[in-house]
């Protein structure tokens, strides 16, 4: 059998069309169920109570009188989720974080829950519980929370990855160092040096179905979870573990996700909602409001980066250097090292050194939001890149040409590329139309370049050959976005069937072994990978099976285009997969192919974006007139969402530079949770996303697929500051470029000039 | 407080009682079981649950459940002729003009309100009468282009 | 023995070194000899160390091979979203 997971070269049937979505006419009729459109017989409703302080020691909660109302079933505080963790950091954050402990972090942190009959009762009861809080002084911008005399959140974090360790506890949890070469020398060989700092303001992946789930827990200790989430492996082996249950007792039932984009790779009230079913002994729904949403699920890094590039009058750039500062709410996680790893990873550098640091603020958990940590990296970095060219008198993409990473560079991150787009993304560029398209009044043109990693890990999937030849495709992956019509194609691809006679459904954590979340855009890369295998695998069992039928050896059987054919016997007339199924029971029962897999070698990925802004000079606003996402996405399996990936992902990019921003008060406090303060794109604020996909195989998947779903939202924020700066003359370096920023800049600008 | 509702909901004529308080769309969703409407927020700034009251486009969580009282609601559930889909619904699947498909069931009935009024809507004209539909997927494009080509085809279809 | 290069955060717990030479044939046996010789390293293994080789990331695949001449590097384990 072929187990080859390498690229080879091959025509394909299926893959590459773009048939309508097998989960479609659900979701165009309302019957598509997604997390709160569940009900479980007898489920109580279940509320929160929110910490309305930022930082704040809990002295005393008292929930008796919410516990005698009469319709309350339960109450849950942290004491009803003790500490399972036995020292995993990581789950011992969620722990924290699902429910508030000693302290209360940030405005909207949990600290207790009600389980009640009805909302009216749920809503009554949380009244009725009493926390008796201790305020401290709270920090929640980057910079501030990084200085020595910042209130420290936790008395035990001493910066890690920094060497000697530090004595004093601050509110820096992290350092990582990248780079080679020497900066100092490259800096001292260049004509001309930017060094800038850059600031981008905290956003939140919007996606408009806020979490919900319903939990039931039974007296014998088994569950049930119905959830929104990326992964339900993942929330099934948390909340076990959280819970103290056995893995295989919980069953994880992952509804349709009414998007995440990172937002659900993670717990917020799924713990606490098995707890209250646990406690009140019947199913549990428990659901976010969108201001719980906005205020309590994580949001992205709000960022401080310092930025120094070099370059000579001949466009080399001598070095690169950054030192990135992203919060990551109360406790640690992993975003600013991801910031650290992409600034510079589209291009060649000889001399490069970025440094990520972690700062904790007293806002919500940050989690991962698309290409987590890049955009914010690449706005610094392709500002400066834009500001060079304009001082060496050269074009903008020219330079970036020039410095494009190719295969055989090192990244700035360490290890040598293979092939990569970033350059044939370059190139496309400059081609493109938009490029030479005429501008007008008060308009100006941008571009910039992005990196993502992507990545792949454990997946598993199932193939059932039904009697009829029709097919089901088990996956454990969640499908954000048309996921299962990909799949789909893949399997017709490799059985050589009609897209059709195939259908991809999503598996329950009892129906397959464990799959990582669909995050790093993994979902299409690594799902594919396994279906292939599977399929590969049912087509031996159904060669058996034919041979079998025919009486001959499975050497003498070939499979072609859904087909056993006899390649010794020219006289016996292929089978059909049908045929071969309809006979399964006498030949050895159902037919099956099961793969698990680790699917690494993901392949990295690049982008170039053009965007066109009108700014008008009397208001400060821009608006976006044109946007082109130019896209190695590998071999697209379905382009018709391919092209949604990059347009979607565009869209939070337009989104994050120009609009939107957590906007906290001095008391700590969110302003803004809700779509009217927070305000995400609508239709009649954007044109039509033109796009461009450019298919370079990755080497390391059988059809050369890669990841395609994060990169989009990595160069907007630049694009379209670069473009501000053409048009209006002035250079932004803080996100979002809503109108009063952009408006002081161009007066500052006014009052230097005059 | 507890209120009788009597309302013709997608053609049929339906009875539900809910909370004197309780908006239009959780009565929908929890007394009718009409899960197509969906909530993004609560606050009438997404449209997830838009539905027609008397033929007006209204985000139902800015209605209450009493106001349904003798007037007529429609749903994404109602848009389809039995199994035939409507054109927009046809439209959006073929353009991918959904990608999580949890504002889709608001785009369709605000788009079906649009088409209804305005039959030959210009580019601008489709983006101003879905500002009030929030999606975070798309970047819009295809669903633009879905309420475009629906508008062709319908036209085609009334000329018949 | 292959030469194993370390990134910024990791070197403080291999007494600064930015490379170091193990006597590793997989990625299985580096993590063993890795915590073996610096076991500063433990908490970052337990964490999630990601190997790249010849510029393709491996995050789980314990048991692959490392040639000789494989340019190897460490790097955090990624994540997404």
């Amino acid at each position: 059998m072929n187990k080859e997971t390498k690229f080879t070269e091959r025509t394909f049937k299926s893959v590459g069309t773009r048939p309508v979505r097998p989960d479609g006419v659900d979701k165009v009729t309302g019957r598509a169920r997604y997390g709160a459109d569940y009900d479980m017989p007898g489920q109580l409703i279940g509320l929160m109570l929110r910490s309305p302080h930022a930082h704040a020691t809990i002295k005393k909660i008292d929930t008796s009188a919410a516990e005698q109302l009469p319709g309350v079933k339960a109450v849950v505080t942290s004491k009803d989720l003790p500490d399972l963790t036995d020292g995993d950091t990581d789950l011992k954050c969620i722990l924290e974080n699902s429910m508030a402990r000693k302290k209360a972090f940030y405005d909207g942190h949990a600290v207790a829950a009600v389980a009640a009959v009805d909302m009216p009762t749920a809503k009554a009861a949380l009244k009725l519980i009493n926390v008796e809080y201790k305020i401290h002084k709270h920090v929640t911008d980057v910079d501030k929370a990084a200085d020595p005399k910042a209130p420290v959140l936790h008395k035990d974090c001493f910066t890690k990855g920094v060497e000697p360790a530090p004595v004093k506890p601050s509110n820096i949890a992290a350092s990582s160092e990248f780079g080679h070469g020497d900066v100092g020398k490259g800096f001292d060989d260049a004509d001309f040096v930017v060094e800038r700092n850059f600031r981008t303001e905290q956003t939140h992946q919007g996606y408009i179905e806020p979490h919900a789930c319903v939990a039931s827990v039974s007296p014998d200790g088994s569950g049930e979870l119905w959830v929104c989430t990326q992964g339900h492996f993942v929330f099934r082996q948390q909340c076990a573990q959280l819970l103290g249950m056995d893995m295989a007792k919980l069953r994880v039932t992952s509804s349709e996700i009414g998007g995440g984009f990172g937002g659900k790779t993670h717990l917020w009230l799924e713990p606490v909602a098995l707890a209250l079913s646990r406690k009140a002994n019947l199913p549990v729904k428990l659901t976010m409001t969108r201001e719980d949403v906005f205020r309590a699920s994580g949001p992205t890094s709000a960022t401080s980066i310092d930025i120094k590039i070099g370059i000579k009058n001949d466009g080399t750039i001598t070095a690169g250097e950054a030192t990135l500062r992203y919060t990551s709410g109360p406790w640690k996680g992993s975003w600013a090292m991801l910031g650290a790893m992409t600034a510079f990873a589209c291009y060649d550098l000889e001399n490069v050194k970025t440094t990520g640091l972690e700062i904790l603020v007293n806002r919500p958990k940050t989690t991962a939001y698309r290409a987590p940590s890049a955009p914010m990296a690449a706005f610094a970095v392709e500002s400066v890149i834009d500001e060079l060219a304009g001082k060496i008198g050269r074009d903008p993409v020219a330079v970036r040409i020039q410095n494009a990473a190719k295969e055989g560079t090192q990244s700035s991150y360490g290890p040598v590329y293979g092939p990569i787009g970033i350059g044939p993304t370059l190139e496309a560029a400059a081609k493109h139309p938009h490029m030479s398209a005429p501008l007008g009044e008060n308009q100006g043109r941008g571009m910039a370049c992005g990196f993502w990693f992507n990545f792949g890990g454990q997946s598993c999937t199932h193939i059932n050959i039904d009697i009829d030849g029709t097919v089901t495709l088990t996956v454990g992956t969640i499908d954000v976005g048309g996921a299962r019509a990909s799949l789909s194609l893949v399997v017709a691809e490799e059985l050589g069937i009609n897209y059709e006679q195939v259908k991809t459904v999503i598996g329950d954590t009892g129906n397959l072994g464990y799959n990582e979340m669909t995050d790093g855009s993994r979902g299409t890369f690594a799902s594919s990978m396994s279906a292939i295998m599977s399929a590969r695998k049912a087509i031996e069992e159904l060669k058996q099976r034919a041979a079998m039928m025919w009486d001959v050896s499975v050497d003498e059987v070939s499979w072609e285009d859904g087909h056993a054919r006899a390649t010794g016997n020219s006289n016996l007339p292929p089978l059909s997969i049908a045929e071969i199924a309809a006979g399964a029971g006498k030949t050895g029962g159902p037919i099956a192919g099961h793969t698990e897999l680790n699917a690494d070698g993901a392949g990295v990925s690049f982008a170039t974006h053009i965007c066109d802004v009108e700014v008008d000079p009397e208001t400060g606003l821009t608006r976006v007139i044109r946007y082109t996402v130019i896209q190695d996405a590998g071999k697209a399996v379905h382009p018709t969402y391919v092209e949604g990936q990059f347009q979607g992902g565009a869209t939070q990019g337009i989104g994050w530079a120009l609009n939107e921003e957590y906007i906290y008060g001095d008391d700590g406090r969110l302003q803004n949770p809700g779509f009217l303060d927070y305000r995400i794109p609508v239709c009649s604020d954007l044109p039509m996303i033109d796009t461009q996909i450019l298919e370079i195989p990755n080497p390391n998947h059988p059809y050369g697929i890669r990841g395609v779903g994060e990169t989009s939202i990595v160069p907007p924020l630049a694009a379209i500051a670069n473009a501000v700066s053409n048009a209006s003359g002035v250079r932004m370096t803080h996100v979002p470029m809503s109108p009063p920023r952009i408006l002081a800049a161009i007066e500052e600008a006014e009052t230097t000039t005059a | 407080m507890s209120v009788l509702v009597n309302s013709t909901i997608n053609g049929d004529n339906v009875s539900f009682s809910c909370d004197a308080d309780e908006t239009l769309m959780d009565a929908l969703r929890n007394r009718v079981g009409l899960k197509g409407v969906k909530e993004g927020c609560g606050t009438g700034d997404c449209g997830a649950c838009s539905i027609r009251l008397d033929g007006a486009l209204v985000c139902s969580c800015l209605v209450l459940g009493a106001e349904a009282e003798g007037r007529t609601v429609e749903t994404v559930e109602g848009m389809s002729n039995g199994a035939e889909l409507h054109v927009l619904q046809t439209k959006f699947l073929e353009h991918a003009a959904l990608q999580c498909g949890i504002c889709t069931p608001g785009f369709l009935i605000a788009a079906q309100t649009l088409l209804e009024k305005n039959p030959s809507p210009t580019e601008t004209e489709i983006r101003y009468a879905l500002a009030g539909n929030l999606c975070r997927c798309t970047g819009y494009d295809k669903i633009v282009r879905a309420v475009q080509d629906a508008a062709v085809v319908m036209k085609k279809g009334r000329k018949k | 023995m292959v030469t194993i290069n370390i990134w910024g955060a990791l070197r403080p717990a291999v007494n600064g070194a930015a490379s170091i030479e193990l006597d590793a044939t997989t990625i299985r046996d580096l993590f063993e000899k890795l915590e073996a010789q610096y076991p500063k390293t433990l908490p970052y293994i337990e964490e999630g160390i990601a190997v790249s080789i010849d510029g393709t990331i491996y995050q789980d695949s314990w048991s692959h091979p490392l040639p000789t001449d494989a340019e190897i590097y460490l790097l955090p384990r990624i994540a997404g979203g």
